[in-house]
């Protein structure tokens, strides 16, 4: 199984999503099989196939005055947040050389966070019928994929900064109410970025296809 | 005549929503070309055209809910 991992850094929400249409062209074309890109956004407001703006809850000159952009986007989910204090992990993985199956992929996406925190001694969990983690009841992952003839683009979000936290409220993240929460806000500790990013990479890969990580991708 | 339809998405998913139609009844469609977008909770998926031809029925529209297995449109 042929594999590539791009760690893109902090990037503006729309060049990396103009990458990602061409790591899609690339596993579309056969190779690599599977690709995963690891980034974190400047401050910007998502909006998935089935948000209601409504969802956003400050003017959009407040939003302009804060340099939080909004962007519309293929993904599905409702309304949530990125900014430079999570990790995205964006797997662009050809379905069709595992299992086809949206309800398992998305499984599989939890079980790399919650696998990513149990490392650092935390307890993240599932809540029956919600797409996510959660840490108690505040969430601390935010799910959203979108699946083109069994390739999957878009992906996950684990906020990892305290500080980022706070512009989240300016909008009802993925249309609930819901507490978010972050590691550095669990552990009380600062977290960079850069070492939970190869972690989450080789828990994916190690997750998605065993042993791969023996038989050796490139890690770019 | 071909059928679109639906797949299956994955265990547990027993409905979707039709959410775009890339084309509109009538229009001339090439295999593989993108032809609907379905969504789940937190997924959206995107059905390529099964065949080149003309979209002469789109059964289920926009914000109908569609099962595995049944027909979202005909292309001949």
């Amino acid at each position: 199984m042929s594999f590539e991992v791009f760690d893109l850094g902090l990037i503006d929400y729309q060049k990396a999503l103009v990458f990602q249409q061409e790591v899609f062209k690339a596993v579309e074309s056969g190779l690599p099989q599977f690709a995963l890109i690891l980034c974190s956004h400047y401050p910007v407001i998502t909006c998935g196939r089935q948000a209601n703006k409504k969802n956003i809850l400050v003017p959009a000159e407040e939003l302009v005055n804060r340099g939080i952009s909004v962007f519309e986007t293929s993904r599905g989910g409702d309304v949530t947040y990125h900014g430079p204090g999570q990790l995205i992990i964006y797997p662009v993985v050809n379905l069709a050389h595992f299992k086809k199956d949206i309800h398992w992929f998305l499984r599989l996406l939890e079980e790399v966070v919650i696998d990513l925190l149990s490392d650092f001694g935390v307890e993240g969990r599932r809540i029956e019928g919600k797409t996510g983690v959660w840490v108690g009841e505040a969430k601390i992952c935010s799910v959203g994929i979108a699946i083109r003839g069994w390739i999957s683009f878009h992906g996950l979000s684990i906020n990892v900064k305290a500080a980022d936290l706070d512009n989240f409220n300016l909008i009802r993240a993925c249309g609930m109410d819901v507490n978010l929460t972050s590691l550095e806000t669990i552990l009380g500790r600062n977290i960079e970025i850069s070492d939970i990013s190869k972690m989450g990479s080789e828990l994916f890969i190690s997750k998605i296809e065993p042993g791969s990580i023996l038989a050796g991708g490139r890690v770019l | 005549m071909t059928k679109v339809i639906l797949p299956e998405l994955g265990e547990g998913i027993e409905k979707a929503t039709v959410s775009y139609w890339y084309f509109q009844q009538g229009e001339k469609v090439n295999e593989k070309d993108d032809l609907v977008e379905i969504t789940t909770d937190k997924a959206t998926f995107n059905l390529p055209s099964p065949a080149a031809g003309t979209l002469i029925q789109i059964i289920l529209s926009e914000g109908d809910t569609v099962h595995p297995g049944e027909v979202l449109g005909i292309i001949e």
